[in-house]
């Protein structure tokens, strides 16, 4: 590497007059971010920390003359409720399940976006369809695709005719995943897309030349290379999965113990209107996805692009 | 040669399995509207009877059918929560990639962290203050939370796209004799307009697709947008399914949203994985 101090970068501003421009830039810059940065502030921070307070309270509106303080009641009824446990195993078990095959489909259909023979395009094209569509769309389309009633499924070969698939906990699972996999896996693709096209080529004709087959190819540069776009790709996933709510809401609404944190939270909220239980079930919830979060970065070395478009 | 004709045959089952398995829900949907309530149940793709009863029922009654006022909600809210989210991020990624002030980083930081953030935890509190500020139940009451969590995406990708606006042009226009107001408009509008617009594309999916916020905020047709109104639909009497409609309006939010992003595809690839390569 040369030594040749980098462009610009020292260049001299002057006296008083680069001062003031320097500070009339600050300026500017603060001024053009404070908008956005007041919205997110006050939709996010200040619900959070105003849920903190709530979940501190006896409130439930349906009576709303009782009340007070409460301390960590709420706190400790939902830890040592097994409703909550279990949403967090199903919340767990769908999001485990769906992130890892969409993975590896993902990951095919990337590759083969790649290394496209011909039909990029179509690819493309069919990749896009389950982005596009409304999540509660989709999910209506799985639910009367394999509803006794109105589905096509039960008349596939394998499948018994009768088969209620709503109505047991383990095949509701079986096709709220299967609904997620198809909405989800596009996103999953296209990140890991943008990763291989950051490979270098030259590094593959390299490869043959020393003669690693494509299995060795895969595994010794694809792999290692793709790490840090594979690793924000899971992240993302990963957060997004624990937040299913539509597709079980439209599916089960929770029923036969199919409910996913974010559907207790709601039914907590919404539904039974008790403020104190439900602000604590969303602390819990905003608290697990920092731990995840937090889990990404430090255990695996997640590094989340802090400057899009550059390298840092 | 051999070898050659076989991966092009695997190629191409490969390709046809992919876009069926993209497209069968979507068929199945269509199927389903255009079937008569004595065949909903006959499990075929194609319909024996064809009939547009399905679609004629969303919009019975005008304004208080059942899916017009939704959708017109739905539009209106996520065009709204659009414009005001792609002209606050456009600041902020004009100042971010252009301008050299303190905590430029904090604020991508944080708004990465408002991407990942869980919108059910911010609901309950979100609820109680709009009762108390009269927001419940009206269109500022969902356009805020939508803007709010479109931000962060929006503010990347137009970030990643200014980034790569040769900026000297807008001088150089200058040098030329342009005023500054003309070097902007002619010179660097035309070259942001796409990234602009890819934002865009991308935030108004967004709230176009939430359900979460509009169950939660919402309590009747005067803001309820269609996902949410799907969820609500109820037959044309307690004795009728209302599985023909409910797909009938499926089809119809799905349709143009489908085409949308397919003429847009380029762009929509291009603006879901700017800055998520780069480690």
């Amino acid at each position: 590497m040369s030594t040749a101090a980098p462009p610009q970068a020292a260049a001299p501003r002057g006296g008083a007059p680069a001062t003031d421009k320097t500070r009339a830039e600050r300026r500017l810059g603060l001024l053009l971010c404070a908008p956005a940065v007041i919205a997110m502030l006050l939709v996010t921070a200040y619900p959070i920390g105003y849920a903190v307070v709530l979940s501190l309270q006896d409130l439930d509106l349906r009576f709303p003359d009782e009340g007070g303080f409460a301390g960590l009641d709420n706190y400790v009824t939902v830890l040592t409720s097994g409703v909550w446990w279990q949403s967090v195993f199903n919340t767990a078990f769908i999001a485990v399940v769906t992130v890892a095959v969409e993975l590896v489909l993902g990951m095919l259909i990337a590759l083969a976006m790649h290394r496209a023979l011909f039909g990029r395009g179509l690819i493309r094209t069919s990749v896009l369809i389950p982005y596009g569509i409304v999540t509660v769309v989709a999910a209506f389309a799985w639910f009367y695709a394999f509803d006794p009633d109105t589905g096509f499924v039960n008349s596939l070969p394998l499948i018994a005719d009768d088969k209620a698939w709503f109505g047991d906990r383990f095949s509701s699972f079986a096709v709220i995943i299967l609904a997620e996999i198809w909405k989800t896996t596009p996103f999953m693709a296209l990140l890991l897309l943008a990763g291989l096209a950051t490979i270098d080529e030259g590094l593959y004709e390299a490869a043959k030349v020393d003669g690693a087959n494509a299995v060795q190819r895969f595994f010794r540069i694809t792999l290692p290379l793709l790490k840090p776009a594979l690793l924000v790709a899971l992240l993302f996933r990963t957060l997004d999965a624990f937040r299913v709510f539509d597709t079980i809401f439209v599916m089960t609404r929770g029923a036969l113990d199919t409910e996913s944190i974010s559907i207790v939270g709601y039914n907590q909220l919404i539904a039974r209107l008790n403020l104190g239980l439900g602000s604590a079930v969303s602390v819990l919830i905003f608290l697990l996805v920092l731990a995840i979060a937090v889990v990404f970065v430090k255990g695996f070395g997640a590094t989340v692009p802090r400057t899009p478009g550059g390298s840092r | 040669m051999e070898r050659g004709s076989r991966e092009y045959a695997l190629w191409s089952v490969g390709l046809v399995a992919i876009f069926a398995f993209a497209m069968l829900p979507v068929l199945w949907l269509v199927s389903l509207s255009l079937k008569t309530p004595a065949t909903v149940g006959d499990g075929r793709l194609v319909p024996e009877e064809l009939t547009f009863d399905n679609y004629e029922s969303l919009f019975t009654g005008g304004f208080d059918s059942p899916f017009l006022r939704p959708l017109i909600n739905s539009v209106l809210i996520a065009l709204i929560a659009t414009l005001i989210a792609v002209t606050l991020a456009s600041f902020t990624a004009y100042a971010i990639a252009r301008l050299d002030f303190p905590g430029k980083f904090a604020i991508l930081a944080g708004a990465l962290a408002i991407a990942m953030f869980p919108p059910i935890s911010v609901v309950g509190p979100l609820f109680d203050m709009w009762r108390t500020l009269g927001l419940y139940d009206t269109y500022p009451g969902l356009i805020i939370p939508y803007l709010t969590f479109a931000l962060p995406l929006a503010i990347y990708v137009l970030v990643a796209f200014f980034r790569e606006i040769p900026w000297e042009l807008e001088q150089a226009a200058q040098v030329d004799g342009a005023t500054p107001f003309q070097a902007f408009t002619k010179v660097i509008l035309p070259l942001a307009a796409p990234g602009v617009f890819t934002a865009a594309i991308l935030v108004f999916i967004f709230a176009w697709n939430d359900f979460v916020f509009a169950i939660s905020l919402t309590s009747s047709d005067a803001s309820r947008t269609v996902p949410a109104a799907l969820a609500f639909f109820t037959g044309e009497s307690q004795f009728t399914a209302p599985t023909g409609s409910i797909a009938a309006a499926a089809v119809l939010v799905t349709i143009p949203i489908v085409l949308f992003v397919l003429v847009f595809q380029r762009r929509i690839v291009a603006g879901l994985t700017s800055g998520a390569v780069k480690g």
